[in-house]
């Protein structure tokens, strides 16, 4: 359903144009999760960018990001907009900053509803108490009529979410969705967009710098290395059998614990292993 | 792209149109009142009764005034002093306001104190603080610089407050600490270097501030004492000739406007080339 | 072995202004009791507003608590006189989180290093500090040129490096590292967790490790405690509270934590 096409984006910099992403091409079909996992710099946020045409101005691009056929790269502002939020929804990092302060969970669920559908104030407040309730954020009744600062970082994600499923898209985009969250909220948060790719069949591209967040939740994944491509495939082949050596140096790098699954023991499973016990 | 058009769109940073045209209108005012120590057309005090009013350029460069005096040797001159009454009242109000607003940010003790005499200060404005301390110590540039400047404490109270708040909550201030360093050696090492460049913006406005200010003050006859000539009393004058010789209110409002241009413009373009955000960007 | 930092039913409270004035107040860090033994590295864990970052506060006496004591080497260091903290202050430094937010950016590597050397009062000058720098410098695997550099000429993991350096540099006994590495990239992290090891063998450093990662814990501590809502609800050895975890909330992190073990049960799961 999206298709990303050899695609280069460069900014100016004092020594000539600087490459921040560079020929990469990925797929990602209706009703699947494609993880992208790199380090800082390694370009992986101005591809999502790119992807909802929210580039810098200064950007420059070359080959194509198709969606359904059509290029998002050669939109003009008009059309991004009916595409932003209809057909592809966003999720960001930082919840507090993504939300307006000044606005209730409710009216900043129900804005949207209304902007594009022509909606009535009840109907989509109806609307956004159903979303609410499908985030499962408790308590949704008392919930719509918070502000962001009265709610936990936790709430407010679910809030960015219900916010990305208003207009009913085909495809997510969550660019570090958990970073800022404690692990117990992490995986809440995880398990919430899992059941929105099974139930409603949406497509997700999932960034993250965590492999276990990546492992946990995508079916394919691309990983991303100063702007270049270094590897993709389903997900479990990437990380069990990587063919890239930055993938993995990547692996290597993670805390043994979070490396546990791939088969050598762990040293908790030797100690215990030592002592007796059964793996 | 040529070798030139790419070295100046490196140079090119934000701010820079503003920074250039600012400090050039800067440094022409400053240039001019400092000339006019030394050399300046004709005597600014001196009168010609028999030459007043004469337009430009038919007697001196900007004509003569009801008196007979020329108004180029006068704008000259009071360049200087709006300048000088300017500067000494920033740099009260500066040092003054930074001190205060480098206490308060260092400990709650001092801050609500100093917060509350601020606002106290900023609710009495320049032009009546001035009448009344021309009623004590009568009129001149002392009157002027101290009423200028007390207003401009709180101002600068407030900034440095602000911006010096935002250090003390960097981590290197705690690190200051664990080396066993105390408030004020912190706020010497650390704090007040890393806010002079918001001061030094405040500086170039609050200097454009006080210029009007100073016009403001002399235009009511409670700046510097005739025949010292100054931009407001300059302004004040021409009132009464307005129809018959408009160039006398021109050339010192247009003067002012310069003045307070140029300033303006300078601190806006040091805000954006000091500004961390955008350094960062860049 | 001894303990070199005894914390003992440390307590700490904020006053909160509610609305209407009611004097209400939060309990941060709640009876909380804690041996570090020298030479050990001491890990605790918990999730944002457990109260962690204020019990590292408190032990590097930036803080002071409501009760309890923290010993340090057997002196209770909110018993001594402002002069004796001080002379203390050189057996114990830190580390931070944000290796941008930390260094000041205006002042040289080596000015930043040398700093802590305030405490000392027959700190070296001149040449002989500049040597001493450059080897602090070279101990975190930095070249000794680099005191002439400026914070912004480095990445993340250099200045983290730089920040090690010193806290170093006075030759402490105890190293407090609040979230130190988690800020940095994965192959940065794991290379800044290998260079507090090998300072720990090398110098005999005791380490009080702040950190939200079970996955950091289990590769750098000797020993782990798990604080929750304030308490430290489970302390011991990291292997046995990482593999059999007695509280619930200890299992809770545990499950929580996204590893590859879950790998090829997505899938099955669908």
């Amino acid at each position: 359903m999206l298709a990303i096409r050899n695609l280069s984006v460069a900014f100016p910099g004092p020594e000539g144009p600087v490459r921040v992403v560079d020929d990469v091409s990925v797929e990602v079909g209706r009703g699947e999760s494609l993880g992208i996992v790199g380090e800082s710099g390694s370009g992986k946020s101005m591809l999502s960018l790119a992807t909802i045409g929210l580039l810098p101005k200064s950007a420059r691009t070359s080959g194509g990001i198709l969606l359904e056929g059509r290029n998002i790269l050669t939109m003009g502002e008009k059309e991004l907009c009916g595409l932003r939020g209809r057909r592809i929804g966003m999720i960001f990092q930082e919840p507090m900053t993504a939300l307006n302060p000044a606005m209730t969970a409710g009216q900043q669920i129900a804005e949207g509803i209304r902007l594009h559908h022509g909606t009535g104030r009840a109907e989509a407040r109806a609307e956004a108490l159903r979303l609410l309730d499908r985030v499962r954020i408790p308590d949704p009744a008392r919930r719509i009529d918070s502000y962001p600062h009265e709610m936990s970082g936790g709430q407010r994600q679910r809030v960015g979410i219900a916010i990305a499923l208003a207009l009913k898209p085909d495809l997510l985009i969550a660019d570090e969705p958990t970073t800022a969250l404690d692990v117990t909220v992490q995986k809440e948060i995880l398990d919430i967009l899992d059941e929105l790719v099974a139930d409603l069949g949406l497509s997700l591209i999932l960034i993250s710098h965590d492999l276990g967040v990546i492992a946990r939740s995508t079916d394919r994944t691309l990983v991303m290395c100063r702007g270049r491509a270094v590897e993709d495939g389903p997900t479990e082949a990437v990380l069990r059998n990587p063919t890239a050596q930055y993938t993995r140096d990547l692996i290597a790098a993670l805390p043994r614990r979070a490396r546990a699954g791939l088969g050598e023991p762990g040293l908790g499973e030797e100690a215990r292993l030592a002592a007796g016990g059964t793996p | 792209m040529t070798a030139l058009a790419l070295r100046l769109r490196r140079g090119w940073r934000p701010g820079s149109a503003a920074l250039l045209v600012g400090g050039v209108l800067t440094a022409c005012l400053v240039g001019i009142a400092l000339t006019s120590l030394v050399w300046t057309p004709e005597d600014p005090t001196r009168m010609r009764i028999l030459q007043k009013l004469r337009g430009p350029l038919v007697s001196g460069w900007l004509g003569t005034d009801h008196l007979g005096r020329d108004v180029a040797s006068m704008l000259m001159r009071g360049a200087f002093n709006s300048l000088t009454t300017a500067f000494a009242a920033v740099g009260l109000g500066a040092v003054l306001g930074t001190l205060a607003g480098v206490a308060a940010a260092a400990g709650p003790t001092f801050d609500a104190m100093l917060m509350r005499i601020c606002d106290a200060l900023f609710a009495l404005p320049p032009i009546l603080s001035a009448i009344m301390l021309g009623a004590l110590l009568g009129p001149g540039a002392l009157t002027a610089i101290v009423a200028i400047g007390v207003f401009m404490i709180p101002v600068f109270a407030r900034v440095t407050r602000g911006a010096a708040m935002q250090i003390w909550a960097r981590e290197y201030i705690m690190a200051a600490r664990m080396a066993g360093k105390g408030t004020a050696r912190i706020t010497l090492e650390h704090v007040l270097p890393n806010i002079a460049g918001q001061v030094i913006v405040q500086v170039t406005i609050q200097l454009a501030m006080a210029i009007l200010t100073e016009a403001g003050l002399s235009f009511l006859g409670l700046g510097l004492p005739p025949p010292a000539p100054t931009w407001g009393r300059m302004l004040a004058e021409s009132q009464t000739y307005l129809t018959q010789a408009p160039h006398l209110a021109l050339a010192p409002g247009l003067a002012i406007a310069a003045a307070v241009l140029g300033l303006n413009l300078l601190g806006d373009g040091l805000a954006a080339r000091l500004d961390p955000r955008r350094r960062q960007a860049s | 072995m001894t303990a070199l930092l005894e914390i003992e039913n440390l307590t700490r409270d904020y006053a909160l202004r509610g609305k209407g004035g009611a004097a209400r107040s939060l309990r941060a860090v709640d009876d909380v009791s804690l041996d570090v033994e020298a030479g050990s590295i001491v890990a605790v864990v918990g999730e944002s507003g457990c109260g962690k970052s204020t019990l590292a506060r408190i032990v590097m006496a930036l803080d002071r608590p409501t009760g309890g004591t923290v010993r340090l080497g057997g002196d209770d260091l909110f018993a001594l006189t402002p002069k004796a903290l001080a002379r203390k202050r050189r057996d114990f430094q830190m580390v931070f989180q944000d290796p941008y937010g930390s260094l000041n950016p205006r002042h040289s590597v080596g000015r930043i290093v040398a700093e802590p050397l305030h405490l000392l009062d027959d700190a070296p000058r001149g040449r002989e500090r500049a040597a001493l720098v450059a080897r602090a410098l070279e101990d975190v695997g930095l070249p000794g040129s680099a005191a002439e550099r400026f914070p912004h000429e480095f990445s993340g993991g250099q200045r983290q490096r730089i920040a090690i350096a010193r806290a170093l540099i006075t030759h402490p006994k105890l190293l407090v590292a609040d979230e130190a590495v988690s800020a940095l990239d994965l192959s940065i992290q794991a290379q800044i967790l290998r260079l507090i090891l090998s300072l720990r063998d090398r110098h005999g450093l005791t380490v009080l490790f702040i950190t939200h990662n079970l996955g950091v814990v289990d590769e750098i501590a000797d020993r782990v405690g798990v604080m929750q809502a304030g308490r430290l609800v489970e302390t011991g050895p990291v292997r046995e509270v990482l593999d059999h975890p007695r509280e619930d909330y200890t299992r809770t992190l545990l499950a929580a934590e996204p590893t590859l073990a879950v790998l090829g049960q997505r899938r099955r799961r669908a």
